[in-house]
């Protein structure tokens, strides 16, 4: 008998795979996107699954209400029939799957190695002989407590003499990624600025 | 609920039963909101034009009007273009209205009665309305027409941009209230209409206006529907649909102006509580049969409050002309995007100096 969590890990996996697969098969541009939302989507049903409620909204917003948004906008505002149809050269095919199967063995060989025995006795046994259970959903307020310093995931007086370490906020590299973004943003709108004004002058003056 | 169903149920016969009413419960709401309000749409812009609007199906008022034309656009043929992409073309009003669907679980109609209590639930919403442009996008592309393509395109650069007022405009409840669940933002603002997030402070006042100009903006109703502008773009995203895939985009569009409604209740209009603590003076509070008699009248409020932004919507529709796109995306990006930052940070400064309004830090009254 399968519990229900295992099927919907089942389902949400195969979706978000099987979706994978399609965005390679398929030759059209538009369709690669739309696989590509029901592939990321499967990916936020997992994170929903795992009790990571906030990274799975997260991963709505920014991948696919954002990032497939822009990619299909770019596509239609660039709409040519030779880059909307896909055709790859047997070369090309040969290249693509040696560097996916590199890329798909650096994730997957640490996992393997990792854990020693992949039997179900193992596994629930190293949580104290009971199933994991999904009790731990990480709530947002913890999150940004964590940003500001206030680290309530580890025991301070247990590292109290170490340096505190272990114990520090994200605030800092928080900063820096929003510098980061703020010069991207400034440097976006300095491209995309009007550069009539100068073209316009120019006539002026003849 | 739950609990009680698996003493007498096997626990996953028990949590699909919750499931399948929540998930009933939900398509009630987000098909019947729609059935509702397109008969009041063409009943408001009837009076407003001084016409009677439809008189004759049902009785009365013509109430029955939405269902004689679900009968008929049922019975129209599906057509579909020869120069579409028959697939994409296809799946666009499903995307639509799975989105719309999807966007009413976090919702909560009354003191924990929401589909789905999670503690990002304002952040889901937001996230999920976002979604709802793919099927426009889709549509517009798919259908091979310059009308369509021209539809789609304003429709994205229209929601892209109006997506970061609105998510700062709901930042600002959330800052307030210290949680991103919709049901404590909505029980935080209970007892009479004054401790409602909207009167709060004059920073939350200002910033529920520009919500509503960006929800308005985010489902694409007027003056901001230049997805649909049948006046340039024949109908734009949807100039090539019939039947029931025209329909179903119909569908998606009420039931999301009934969200943002819905939403902006609960975000800023005190949610579930009316404008006079009523539940509290009748006792209608607490877990027993009282306090489920409090959250019918819960929902009857939530749902009074969201139709009377329906109202406020179909009332602007009718009486405001259409922005041009360049327009649009100045009010977006000239006026909403400064002033709701400036609201975000008058609110947090508010919270952190007068926690307990003008009046207590004047009189020293209050906590």
């Amino acid at each position: 008998m399968i519990d229900w969590q295992s099927f919907f890990f089942l389902l949400f996996a195969s979706v978000s795979c099987l979706a994978a697969v399609a965005v390679v098969l398929t030759g059209d541009v538009v369709r690669m996107a739309v696989y590509l939302i029901l592939s990321l989507s499967g990916a936020a049903g997992l994170f929903f699954l795992a009790g990571a409620e906030f990274v799975g909204a997260m991963q709505l917003m920014v991948y696919v209400g954002g990032t497939l948004v822009l990619l299909i906008f770019g596509v239609m505002l660039t709409a040519r029939q030779s880059l909307v149809k896909v055709q790859p050269h047997t070369n090309e095919w040969v290249l693509a799957m040696v560097v996916g199967l590199v890329m798909l063995m650096t994730t997957l060989l640490p996992v393997m190695l990792a854990v020693g025995d992949w039997g179900p006795a193992a596994v629930t046994e190293s949580h104290g002989g009971e199933p994991v259970a999904l009790e731990h959903v990480a709530s947002p307020e913890r999150m940004g407590g964590a940003l500001l310093g206030l680290r309530t995931d580890a025991d301070r007086r247990e590292v109290a003499s170490e340096r505190h370490e272990g114990l520090v906020g994200y605030l800092l590299p928080f900063e820096m990624i929003s510098v980061y973004l703020l010069v991207v943003l400034i440097g976006a709108a300095y491209l995309a600025r009007p550069k009539r004004r100068t073209a316009i002058a120019a006539e002026v003056r003849q | 609920m739950t609990a009680l169903l698996e003493s007498v149920l096997p626990e996953w016969l028990a949590h699909t039963l919750m499931a399948l009413l929540a998930v009933s419960l939900v398509l009630a709401v987000a098909s019947l909101a729609p059935f509702i309000f397109i008969w009041a749409e063409r009943k408001v812009s009837g009076r407003i034009q001084d016409r009677l609007g439809p008189t004759r199906v049902g009785g009365a008022f013509g109430w029955l009007q939405s269902l004689a034309d679900g009968i008929k656009l049922l019975s129209k043929e599906d057509l579909v273009p020869r120069e579409a992409d028959r697939f994409l073309f296809r799946l666009a009003p499903f995307v639509s209205f799975a989105a719309a669907l999807l966007a009413f679980a976090p919702l909560p109609f009354a003191d924990g009665w929401v589909a789905l209590e999670t503690s990002v639930g304002a952040f889901l919403i937001v996230a999920i309305l976002g979604l709802q442009v793919f099927g426009v996008v889709l549509a517009g592309y798919a259908s091979g027409s310059k009308w369509s393509l021209f539809g789609a395109m304003r429709e994205a650069a229209q929601v892209v941009s109006y997506e970061v007022p609105l998510g700062l405009c709901v930042v600002v409840p959330v800052l307030i209230v210290g949680s991103m669940n919709l049901v404590t933002i909505g029980n935080a603002q209970s007892g009479w209409f004054t401790n409602w997030l909207v009167f709060h402070d004059p920073f939350t006042f200002i910033t529920f206006f520009v919500f509503c100009t960006c929800a308005i903006a985010s489902v694409n109703r007027a003056p901001f529907d230049l997805a649909e502008a049948e006046s340039e773009l024949v109908a734009g995203f949807h100039t090539e649909y019939s039947g029931m895939r025209w329909a179903f985009f119909m569908l998606a569009e009420y039931a999301t102006m009934f969200l943002v409604s819905g939403l902006a209740a609960v975000l800023f209009l005190g949610g579930w509580h009316g404008p006079i603590p009523l539940a509290t003076w009748l006792g209608l509070t607490g877990s027993g049969p009282a306090g489920f008699v409090g959250n019918v009248l819960g929902v009857i409020i939530v749902l009074t409050k969201a139709s009377l932004g329906m109202l406020v919507m179909i009332w602007l529709r009718w009486t405001l002309p259409r922005l041009r796109i360049d327009q649009v995306i100045d009010v977006c990006l000239k006026y909403c995007l400064p002033i709701v930052c400036v609201t975000l940070l008058g609110a947090a400064v508010w919270k952190l100096l007068l926690p307990a309004g003008v009046l207590a830090a004047v009189w020293g009254v209050g906590s």
